[in-house]
């Protein structure tokens, strides 16, 4: 497969991904601040902290306003991670290797787009309700991947797009997890109280998880929901769960049979995905969470640039001429 | 031209209603009866309501958008997305016709692919005087580096999209063979899926031949140019900027083999590679859709980033084959097209069987006169222009158009050449206002590999605007399906 090609299915991947995360961010965030008592103010700044666009953010903006940071997130194409950035940059790599995707695929991701570019002209993030919008996004972006799942072949490409899906939701899950530390109590004293209970289920309900979660460990317990969401073996959005997923498309790719690894992306991505494997939630309370979700998506950036060395990286055949002369 | 009647109810459809004009019209004579070839078509019409027919065309504009059958305009990273209007009255072409046209194109393409090994090799056309040597040696299309090239099978015009216009003699007229890049093939071929969607039952009925395996003859005709047995082809794009992008990229999709760009290339030792996920992969064979002079920035425009460096080195060495070879566009100039009759009879010993337009060249004085006192009637063309531009049409100009084009003319008489204008055919054309007959011209195409070939189809461009004579996509021209039938 053409590196370029490889690039761009893999940045596909990420960016849809990307997509489909942020509206359950936001989604999520919704229904937490509905269910707020009256005399609380809804928090939206937590939020635009885990996703690391702050500072981005803080130049635009005076205040964190529901309709500001729904903009901002959602329908701000000069912020690079919002979900029409990232719509758009999805089908930008899409129409690149356009003759790569099936039919359907492009027809299902042009037809996001233009549904992105519609709510956007109808200003969604000004009515009293968006939801519908980010449904909308989750139930499109689904579908491209029950399409993708039962339609593209299990060839190089389709690890590729894998790779930069799992990569992508575990960098994003373990947002979520930080949202979290974000999202202030009005002082210590409501840590375990029903306030406190609350954000933590609607922290698994953005990633689909409440219903799994009460069945395996039954109470909401904060450790217990960290352990889910960063460390779950079978659970398909934990952290573990994608970098395991991530690697085993790199294997796949490489024609690994699953010992050791034959370059560094393999080398990178085995190392941090061993390590989570022989965590225990304790450790990472004692390290602190924040610090140990800090230092884990740091992580995570750093086996993207390895994939992107070993596999990406395209030679500037114009400045080469002369060193491949005979 | 005499004026039409607006009617849009096909039922009615008889010589009252749809006056012919001074031109030729596809579906009815000058009497104003359906031609035998159209007639099962009228008669499926007649028993659909006005209602269904507008529905038609609505369905086949959506489909188009749906499908991405679109042309690029870009800014920023908002893709504009034009549709190139496809109508749904096709144009129908009965066998005999068409076995005269095929006839035609093979003997000319045939005729073209000799001159052009000619002139950069032995130039006997040259010397035998058939051709002014100034014309070819002097034009900016001639491309030194490939003097002395022989390429794989001696074949270099590939691909060609010859357009055709039938004057009111209903005669077919050669004007123009598109020898470098031609595009629209795409075109033809979603045309017919869509156009297969609103009339499924006649296809069958009227006996209409496919073009779907255009593809298929595509890839075996590159894959023939190859000394491999089994060679790695690839399209060679520009981008996703370029306005065929759609058609680049829908041609590897349809042939199965990979859409490269000059960054994906690299070449090595005189050969060429790909730039994979697993190292370097040589790649055999190119359908290159980048210009002749933008394909090597060290043989050819220094300043072209598009291309790829060493690769025409890599060409001459016989480790890649080109389609279609470089330095074929000398031959399709408009200057050179006046010479064509004679090259096939100086080549072939054989009569044209498809006419020229008379052709009037701004560089021979005498006829440089007849051009600056009839500028009125005449069509004048650039000779290194396309897509419609640079082009004044006599009759409908305006008397300072004709004073400018007289002035920029005696400016630069080799870069001008004029025809008389003629009075292309019309079919009947679905619009606002009704229907209507609109002009048309004809774009088959022609595949050279172990045989010539000519794809029973063909890209019908049609001048969407009343009166219109300029077909081009780019100056409102939508497009029809073409027919062409077994009987």
């Amino acid at each position: 497969m053409l590196s370029r090609v490889a690039d761009s299915i893999y940045w596909l991947g990420r960016y849809l991904e990307r997509a489909e995360n942020y509206a359950r961010f936001i989604d999520v965030n919704y229904n937490l601040m509905l269910d707020l008592p009256p005399d609380m103010k809804a928090q939206w700044e937590p939020l635009v902290y885990a996703t690391g666009d702050h500072d981005l953010y803080v130049q635009k903006h005076k205040t964190f306003e529901r309709k500001e940071v729904v903009y901002f997130l959602a329908f701000d194409t000069d912020n690079p991670n919002s979900i029409i950035s990232s719509i758009n940059f999805a089908r930008e790599n899409a129409r690149v290797i356009r003759e790569n995707l099936t039919k359907e695929t492009w027809e299902k991701l042009n037809g996001l787009y233009h549904y992105v570019q519609r709510s956007a002209d109808k200003k969604e993030w000004s009515k009293d309700d968006p939801r519908a919008f980010f449904d909308g996004i989750k139930n499109q972006i689904l579908l491209l991947y029950g399409l993708a799942d039962s339609t593209v072949a299990r060839t190089e490409g389709w690890y590729f797009r894998q790779l930069g899906l799992f990569l992508e939701r575990a960098d994003k899950t373990s947002r979520i997890v930080d949202v979290k530390y974000h999202i202030l109590l009005p002082s210590p004293n409501w840590v375990g109280t029903p306030l406190d209970f609350l954000h933590w289920t609607a922290l698994l309900k953005s990633v689909t998880a409440f219903n799994t979660y009460r069945r395996l460990y039954g109470n909401i317990e904060p450790s217990k929901v960290v352990e889910f969401l960063l460390l779950n073996k079978y659970f398909p959005r934990s952290v573990f769960y994608c970098l395991r997923e991530a690697e085993s498309c790199l294997h796949k790719i490489s024609g690994n049979g699953g010992q050791g690894y034959r370059n560094s992306a393999e080398k990178a991505i085995g190392e941090l995905r061993s390590n989570l494997e022989f965590t225990d939630v304790s450790e990472i309370i004692e390290t602190g969470l924040h610090e140990y979700i800090d230092s884990l998506q740091l992580k995570i950036n750093q086996v993207s640039n390895k994939i992107h060395s070993n596999f990406f990286q395209i030679k500037d055949n114009f400045s080469h001429q002369n060193s491949f002369q005979e | 031209m005499k004026g039409y009647i607006y009617f849009i109810d096909f039922r009615k459809m008889d010589t009252k209603n749809y006056p012919v004009g001074d031109n030729f019209d596809e579906m009815f004579n000058e009497k104003g009866e359906c031609r035998w070839h159209y007639s099962e078509f009228l008669d499926h019409l007649k028993k659909t309501s006005s209602k269904k027919i507008s529905h038609l065309q609505h369905a086949a504009n959506k489909n188009q958008v749906a499908m991405g059958m679109t042309f690029n305009v870009y800014h920023d990273n908002q893709g504009i997305e034009k549709i190139l209007h496809l109508d749904i009255v096709p144009r129908i072409i009965p066998n005999q016709e068409w076995q005269h046209l095929e006839a035609g194109l093979k003997q000319r393409i045939h005729a073209l692919n000799l001159f052009i090994h000619d002139i950069y090799n032995e130039q006997k056309a040259l010397k035998d005087k058939i051709v002014p040597e100034d014309l070819i040696l002097g034009s900016k299309d001639y491309l030194k580096p490939c003097i002395g090239l022989n390429p794989p099978k001696g074949i270099w015009c590939h691909i060609t999209g010859t357009d055709l216009v039938r004057n009111n003699d209903g005669n077919y007229y050669i004007l123009e063979d598109n020898l470098r890049c031609p595009s629209g093939v795409s075109y033809m071929l979603e045309s017919r899926e869509i156009i297969k969607r609103a009339y499924p039952d006649l296809f069958n009925q009227l006996g209409v031949m496919p073009v779907s395996d255009y593809p298929v003859k595509l890839l075996k005709m590159l894959q023939f140019i190859s000394n491999k047995e089994k060679p790695v082809v690839g399209v060679l794009t520009p981008g996703i900027y370029n306005s065929a992008y759609f058609e680049h990229s829908y041609l590897a999709l349809q042939m199965g083999v990979e859409l490269v760009s000059g960054v994906d290339l690299i070449t090595k030792g005189k050969k060429v590679y790909m730039q994979t996920t697993k190292g370097l992969e040589q790649i055999d064979v190119l359908y290159r859709r980048i210009d002749d002079t933008f394909l090597d920035p060290l043989s050819f425009n220094p300043h072209s980033l598009l291309g790829v460096p060493g690769i025409f080195e890599a060409y001459k060495a016989g480790n890649i084959a080109l389609a279609n070879a470089p330095g074929t566009g000398v031959a399709d100039d408009k200057a050179v097209y006046a010479y064509v009759p004679k090259l096939i009879k100086y080549y072939l010993g054989e009569e044209p069987i498809l006419q020229n337009v008379p052709t009037y060249l701004c560089r021979e004085e005498q006829d440089r006169k007849y051009v600056l006192e009839n500028i009125e009637q005449l069509v004048v063309k650039e000779t290194n222009a396309a897509g419609g531009y640079g082009m004044l049409i006599g009759p409908k100009a305006s008397k300072a158009e004709h004073v400018k084009f007289r002035e920029l003319i005696k400016r630069n008489p080799t870069n001008y050449i004029a025809q008389p204008t003629l009075s292309l055919s019309t079919v009947p054309t679905l619009t606002d206002e009704g229907l209507q007959g609109r002009h048309v011209d004809l774009r088959p195409y022609i595949l050279y590999g172990e045989n010539i070939e000519v794809i029973p189809g063909a890209l019908t461009r049609v001048a969407l605007k009343k009166g219109s004579l300029v077909v081009n996509s780019s100056q409102g021209g939508g497009s029809k399906d073409t027919w062409v039938l077994y009987n």
